[in-house]
């Protein structure tokens, strides 16, 4: 029996479960799956927490739900990878020997990087949404607030899901004009980057819905530290701007097994071949979602659209064949805007967002970098997707490459 | 893309002002670079940030990140300010003859 180990069993590492014990031979392949979480959490749903919009039990579900029966899942932390020499220890004191690894361990918060993030304040008047946790300490905070400054604060590129903190800030802009007092609270979107988002066309609107919605932009701020005394944060040039409340996305790292064995850049992320997802290093080594160092945005659904393409490429591998597909960076994300509208933006390494009608052309329904109701209710639907077809690996009605048709330049 | 003579050499360079070929770099187009950017003198401090971008971009074939010239170049965040003020990975990465730092998406 040949062995398939996948490590992680976040959005990733498990569709890639769900579509190799489909598409190998069980009669020669065992898989396992190793996490040392027993919840999945579904992430985007992190952003409505804040608000009350969701609460903990609509974003939490058991990972053995999601793992086919197939499927050895071995709940424990994974302590090493020795690539060199095919095994895996977990921290069960298990080691794993593998023929073929995928790896799909994710990224996750790293706030000690930033000097005077976690001190004081951390949970007083500095807050972060990217975990369940930490979304749900915002959710407290903001119910009694009485207003203020709100400073929300991009530590550092690449971060996952890169429209959160747009999103979050026009959810707040509704969400405190719903509480009465929205014009007690000023919000500023500080950021590492030149302008709002990165891709120019996109940027360019997203900015307009900044200033639309009395949102202030500050770029190209590059954090050094937090200034607890004094309630601001400071950039390496010298510049500050203060808050009462800082929600920070600190900086985005690879998981710590991935340093601790040696096999991540500086950030912990793995050197990933961008169209096929070998690692660049080892041959039975392969690398999706977020785990990778691909220049593709950090999203589950850029995830799905890998699985697709791993799938093959794999299939194909341990065939002995050339790995003939080809990842493209397709990204596909829907943007929450507040009031009960969205905006939806997709595009590839090479295609930044463009205007259109997604996914049939000219028809739509839901409207590229245009802000509809429509769009808000894909990015609701997309929970019940996630949920019900994404995990399990099943088609979705969206290519997997990115197409132009319905888009305009 | 358009031809441009940077210190008596014909180089093409790409809309922003980035060199599109970083073989065509020279000691000597990095001092106009500067120049260019309100860097008068490059000091020996520059040159070290020049000289690991050009060959960590070699080795890696991207432009080394802020991160990676701290973790992995030894060069402090706060001193790139310093030397390459507003925006030190695009400056010095135009400086050092290269492309436009990829920006994340
Ligand atoms: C606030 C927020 C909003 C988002 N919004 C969207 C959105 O609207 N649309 C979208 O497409 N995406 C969105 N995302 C991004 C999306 O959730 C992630 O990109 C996606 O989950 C990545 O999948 P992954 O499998 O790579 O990592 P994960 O799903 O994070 O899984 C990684 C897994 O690895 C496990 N693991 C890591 N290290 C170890 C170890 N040492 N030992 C054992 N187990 C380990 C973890 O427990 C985890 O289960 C959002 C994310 C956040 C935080």
């Amino acid at each position: 029996m040949k062995k398939l180990l996948i490590l992680g069993g976040g959005t990733a590492g498990t569709i890639m479960a769900n579509k190799l014990s489909q598409h190998l031979n069980l009669d020669q392949w065992t898989i396992t799956l190793v996490d040392s979480d027993p919840v999945h959490y579904y992430q985007p749903g992190f952003l409505f927490i804040p608000f009350g919009i969701y609460g903990r039990n609509d974003i939490v579900k058991p990972k053995r739900d999601f793992i086919p029966s197939q499927v050895e899942l071995i709940l424990s932390e994974i302590q090493f990878i020795e690539p060199e020499r095919n095994r895996v220890k977990l921290a069960n004191n298990q080691v794993l020997q593998y023929d073929e690894l995928i790896i799909a361990t994710g990224s996750h918060l790293a706030p000690e990087e930033t000097e005077g993030l976690v001190g004081d304040g951390w949970n007083k008047t500095i807050f972060e949404f990217y975990t369940s946790k930490g979304a749900c300490n915002l959710q407290k905070f903001l119910k009694h607030w009485a207003g203020g400054r709100l400073v929300l604060n991009v530590v550092e590129m690449p971060i996952k899901c890169p429209v959160a903190p747009l999103e979050f800030l026009f959810l707040a802009d509704w969400w405190f004009t719903e509480q009465g007092i929205r014009d007690k609270v000023e919000l500023t979107f500080v950021t590492p980057l030149p302008g709002a988002f990165t891709k120019p066309k996109a940027s360019q609107i997203l900015a307009d819905f900044l200033s639309k919605k009395n949102i202030q932009l500050v770029p190209e701020f590059n954090i050094e530290k937090v200034d607890a005394d004094k309630s601001r944060i400071v950039s390496y040039d010298g510049k500050h701007v203060d808050y009462d409340v800082l929600v920070t996305v600190p900086t985005n790292m690879g998981s710590e097994v991935i340093g601790r064995s040696g096999m991540g850049d500086e950030l912990n992320f793995i050197p990933t071949d961008k169209h096929t997802l070998q690692s660049r290093k080892y041959e039975n080594v392969f690398v999706i979602g977020d785990a990778s160092d691909l220049p593709s945005s950090k999203a589950g659904s850029v995830a799905h659209f890998q699985a697709d393409i791993l799938t093959e490429n794999f299939l194909r591998h341990i065939e002995g064949l050339p790995m003939v597909e080809k990842f493209d960076g397709h990204a596909n994300c829907f943007i929450e805007s507040g009031f009960g509208k969205g905006l939806l933006i997709d595009f590839n390494y090479d295609i930044e967002p463009l205007p259109g009608k997604f996914p049939l052309p000219g028809i739509g329904p839901f409207s590229l970098l245009q802000e509809t109701q429509m769009n808000h209710w894909g990015k609701m639907m997309f929970r019940w997707v996630y949920w019900n077809l994404l995990l399990k690996g099943a088609a979705l009605p969206i290519e997997t490459q990115m197409t132009m048709a319905g888009k305009q330049r | 893309m358009q031809t441009k003579e940077i210190a008596g050499k014909q180089v093409q360079v790409d809309e922003d002002g980035f060199l599109v070929n970083p073989n065509d770099w020279t000691r000597e187009i990095a001092q106009a670079l500067a120049a260019e950017q309100g860097i008068d003198v490059l000091t020996e401090a520059h040159w070290r940030v020049i000289e690991f971008m050009r060959a960590d971009f070699a080795e890696k074939g991207a432009v080394p990140t802020i991160r990676r010239l701290s973790k992995v170049g030894g060069i402090e965040t706060k001193e790139l300010y310093e030397l390459f003020p507003n925006g030190p990975a695009k400056k010095a990465a135009r400086i050092a003859g290269l492309g436009k730092p990829q920006g994340c998406v």
